[in-house]
């Protein structure tokens, strides 16, 4: 897997990501010196990194891939297998992306305000990371044209970010008359930006909130087994489009 | 050393091969022609695993290429027009190679980084290369892990008549040490001096597979690019001659510049 | 009239020179009681007893000395004040019997008058200080705690019914059903006590009349405080903190009217005060901060004042369910308000809706809690400061205070 160096060499040449590591860390520097209750940092950092997080993950993935179309190109006609190539490629682009998100946000919750919520900010920040970038490779292979690919990634955000939650607020409304606790739940489990943020509230006590609701989120992802289960289903988030995009990509003709 | 059988590819409504069969040996320097469009880039990538056929197989050297990358270690490729990471520096683009693939070879051939004086332009970014340097890195890479086969898609197009000699004789060494050497290309008096076979593709399908000499003796021509015009004019009588036909009729040349015409605006997918 | 027969019974002890028993350890402090004529002292020195069901039928002071333990061993409970005059002080009361069908406590007043529980430590009662139709008692400076289990087998710390004029202060209750329960207790003053982790209320009244609450701290019980059917309570100087949990208040207020709220603090709670049904009550100058709702106004509620409050860090200031309001909001600080003051007069030029469009959304359809902190939600209450004709209750403080107002800028209650 020596192509990863390659790949991380050249993101970091782009200077996109320095200026990302240096965004975040900006944001959660004036989140922590601004505010003196920790948890209450930690919930503006929420709200900025479920914005953030996916917007760059997906675009930054989608240009980089249109970017280093040549180099794929020029990989292509080496003995390195398909699958390698698309794996180096996705690898180098969560290592430098993870890595500024650990950088940008993880030191600074580890040093002010590293419990539970914290903690689980990361995690949640570190798999919208690998789910975005993995939803942005299948998108570019299928993609050809630069330009429709990144509109494409684009609308997926706004999507996942914003349209979904109405969608849900418009089953609600509808459907008002239901027991929907266990259908909310799956709607959680079906957009990862949402999965991500319950997971984090759960540990942030605003669950008791939720009521009804929150109650039942709370004893499903309180326990162990739910706790599985929201890491395995945005661990499947990450790997169902990866895998995706692997197949496209295997038969895809340069 | 190289089989393929009846390979197949569509790319949408255009056939780019239509069911093309052809085996190469070692020593063979086979001229792949045809006008634009006919598929002859889209066999090299199918030979390249660049592309992927719709049906049909291709071995090399026995093995089915699709089961494994390896067969690439014995392949040199030279593209039509080579693309390169923007912002690599060309000593970093071989640094790149060389890295990826020495497990691989033990002798790097750096005969033609010489012959073309390369070196002094190392430091140079790839994105400010003119066309021609790019296609000396281009060949320089081909060339460099010593292949047993050289593809070598328009090797000439773009360099100057001093680089295009050197890359001329370079070719012919190598074809002399036994090597399979597969070009394409539309100017016929570059590839005359070193073919030894011709591949005649058009609308995907390939019309003949000669031997140069045969190809002449059938046409009564000296000269090469006398000989495939004549076949190109007299389609008919050349497969009626029984040289690898199917009993397509090639169109006329009136005919033939327009199918080429509209299939310039559709191959750039 | 009534004072001087309270000053007259006050004062009944020093009247009446009784001997002074002493109890050391090894003997037996019923006997003790047995032997005793009224208005003795018996005088008990530190050691272990086992010993239940002390009946006390005469007036009596029974001290300990250094805290003696009694110990019930789960049998029966220990102190049943029949008589009036009767101190119970510096005892160490442990493990009390459970029933279900009477209620055993530490000390126990039955229909009397006059009796006094100061500077015990009880633990591991069912019950802690029951005082049962009974009128001018003094439940001071004990410390009780309790081992909770589930709320129909566990006892309130210091429980009253159908009392008057008591008063519970400097108290410190934990791990009971209820921290302190009243239930129709008239003219009675409860202050400066410490209730916490208790499993349902830490402080819980109904029918209770006339009460005033002044300087206690209810921090981290199961569900807050509940004052239930009552006129003219008076609240002040309290704290209610960190009542969380789905079903947590810090304050519930369900058919209250004619009473005070003023200069609480609400920290932390899920709900800083829940109302239902309840009239004429004034909330003045309390302080609202990191509460999920700050206040939930039910429908049923009418003729409140909020005013001179803060309401700063709550996820939602001000939720109810109906589409009119007939309470009165003024002169409150809500950190939320964007507002501007162009005469510098220290009240916001323009007025402030303290329902949020998703909080009125969330009383429709409380399942919606699940988008809290999501960009949509995010989005709607930017867009809501932008158009504030999005909100929906025409719910109004027409004079948002600008800055905080500082609690000693306020009228202190003084008692």
């Amino acid at each position: 897997m020596k192509i990863i160096r390659y790949v991380l060499y050249d993101i970091l040449r782009s200077r996109m990501i320095i200026g990302y590591t240096a965004f975040l860390l900006l944001v959660s520097a004036a989140l922590f010196a601004t505010e003196t209750n920790a948890s209450k940092s930690i919930l503006n950092l929420l709200n900025i990194v479920l914005i953030v997080v996916p917007l760059v993950s997906i675009v930054f993935t989608t240009i980089h891939y249109y970017n280093s179309y040549q180099f794929i190109e020029l990989m292509l006609a080496q003995p390195i297998e398909r699958m390698k190539l698309l794996l180096s490629e996705f690898l180098g682009v969560i290592l430098s992306l993870s890595a500024a998100f650990l950088i940008g946000i993880g030191l600074p919750v580890l040093l002010f305000s590293a419990d539970g919520s914290g903690i689980s900010l990361l995690i949640s920040g570190i798999l919208l990371t690998f789910i975005f970038s993995s939803i942005a490779f299948w998108v570019a292979a299928i993609t050809q044209d630069k330009a429709k690919g990144i509109g494409v990634t684009l609308l997926l955000w706004f999507y996942f970010s914003l349209i979904y939650d109405f969608i849900v607020l418009f089953l609600m409304f509808t459907f008002s008359d239901y027991p929907l606790e266990k259908a909310m739940l799956g709607f959680t489990a079906l957009n990862p930006i949402d999965l991500g943020r319950v997971f984090v509230m759960l540990q942030m006590d605003v669950s008791a909130l939720m009521g009804y609701t929150g109650a039942v989120y709370k004893q499903f992802f309180g326990s162990a087994l739910g706790m599985f289960f929201a890491l395995g289903v945005m661990i499947m988030w990450a790997v169902v489009p990866l895998f995706l995009a692997i197949r496209v990509f295997k038969k895809k003709d340069f | 050393m190289i089989e393929i059988k009846n390979i197949t590819k569509q790319f949408g409504k255009l056939k780019a091969l239509d069911t093309v069969s052809a085996n190469f040996t070692e020593g063979q320097a086979i001229s792949l022609i045809g006008p634009n469009g006919s598929g002859k880039t889209t066999l090299i990538k199918c030979l390249l695993g660049m592309v992927i056929p719709d049906a049909g197989t291709i071995h090399f050297k026995g093995s089915d290429v699709t089961t494994s990358c390896d067969y690439r270690r014995d392949m040199g490729y030279m593209p039509q027009i080579g693309r390169y990471p923007d912002n690599m520096r060309i000593s970093q683009i071989f640094d790149m190679m060389i890295d990826l693939r020495k497990n691989y070879t033990t002798q790097l051939d750096e005969e033609l980084i010489n012959a073309f004086d390369l070196r002094k332009q190392f430091d140079k970014p790839m994105r400010t290369l003119s066309g021609g340097t790019i296609q000396k890195v281009s060949a320089c890479l081909a060339f460099l892990f010593d292949p047993s086969v050289l593809i070598l898609d328009e090797p000439t197009a773009s360099l100057d008549p001093v680089a295009s000699e050197v890359l001329k004789n370079k070719v012919l060494k190598e074809k002399n040490k036994g090597k399979l050497i597969l070009m394409t290309s539309h100017i016929l008096s570059d590839l005359e001096e070193m073919t030894t076979d011709i591949v005649y593709l058009q609308d995907g399908k390939l019309q003949f597979f000669k031997s140069v000499e045969a190809l002449k003796a059938a046409t009564n021509e000296q000269r090469l690019a006398k000989a495939i015009a004549s076949v190109m004019s007299k389609g008919i009588q050349v497969q009626m001659n029984g040289m690898n036909g199917n009993g397509h009729t090639p169109p006329s040349p009136k005919e033939f510049s327009r199918t080429v015409n509209r299939r310039e605006m559709t191959i750039k997918i | 009239m009534k004072n001087s027969i309270i000053v007259l019974y006050l004062f009944l002890p020093f009247f009446a020179f009784g001997k002074t028993i002493k109890v050391v350890a090894g003997n037996s402090i019923r006997q003790a009681i047995a032997t005793a004529q009224a208005y003795d002292t018996i005088e008990v020195k530190n050691g272990y007893f086992y010993e239940n069901q002390l009946v006390i039928n005469i007036p009596l002071s029974i001290i300990g000395e250094n805290f003696p333990i009694i110990d019930a061993q789960y049998q029966n409970e220990i102190f049943t004040i029949k008589a009036h005059d009767v101190t119970i002080k510096g005892f160490h009361l442990m493990n009390i019997g459970k029933t279900a069908t009477i209620d055993w406590a530490a000390v126990k007043i039955l229909e009397t008058r006059n009796v006094r529980v100061e500077g015990n430590h009880i633990e591991n009662a069912y019950f802690g200080i029951y005082l049962s139709a009974s009128h001018n008692c003094w439940v001071e400076n004990n410390f009780v705690t309790g081992k909770p289990s589930e709320e129909q087998n566990t006892g309130n710390g210091i429980h009253a019914w159908k009392c008057d004029s008591l008063l519970i202060k400097n108290n410190f209750v934990k791990g009971h059903r209820d921290g302190i329960y009243f239930e129709f207790v008239t003219q009675s003053s409860i202050e400066r006590n410490f209730s916490t982790g208790n499993i349902r209320y830490g402080l819980h009244f109904m029918f209770s009349h006339n009460d005033t609450y002044t300087d206690n701290t209810i921090r981290d019980n199961g569900a807050g405080v509940a004052v239930m059917y009552t006129r003219h309570v008076t609240m002040l100087r309290n704290h209610f903190d960190h009542n969380w949990g789905s079903a947590a208040y810090g304050l519930l207020l369900k058919d209250i009217s004619d009473s005070q709220i003023e200069n609480n603090t609400f920290n932390n709670n899920t709900v800083g005060i829940f109302m239902e049904g309840s009239s004429r009550i004034v909330i003045q100058n309390n302080q609202f901060h990191e509460n999920g709702w700050a206040v939930r106004v039910q429908a049923s509620c009418d003729n409140n004042v909020f005013s001179g409050n803060n309401f700063t860090s709550n996820t939602f200031d001000i939720a109810t369910n109906g589409s009119t309001m007939l309470n009165k909001f003024e002169k409150n600080y809500w950190d939320k308000y964007e507002g501007y003051d162009l005469n510098r007069d220290g009240i916001g030029d323009i007025g402030y809706h303290p329902v949020s469009l998703f909080a009125s959304i969330i009383e429709q359809m409380p399942h919606g809690m699940m988008l809290l902190h999501s960009f949509m939600v995010n989005l709607m209450e930017r867009a809501e400061k932008i158009f504030p004709s999005l909100t929906p209750e025409d719910l109004i403080d027409n004079q948002p205070v600008m800055k905080p107002i500082s609690q000693k800028d306020t009228p202190q209650y003084v008692n």
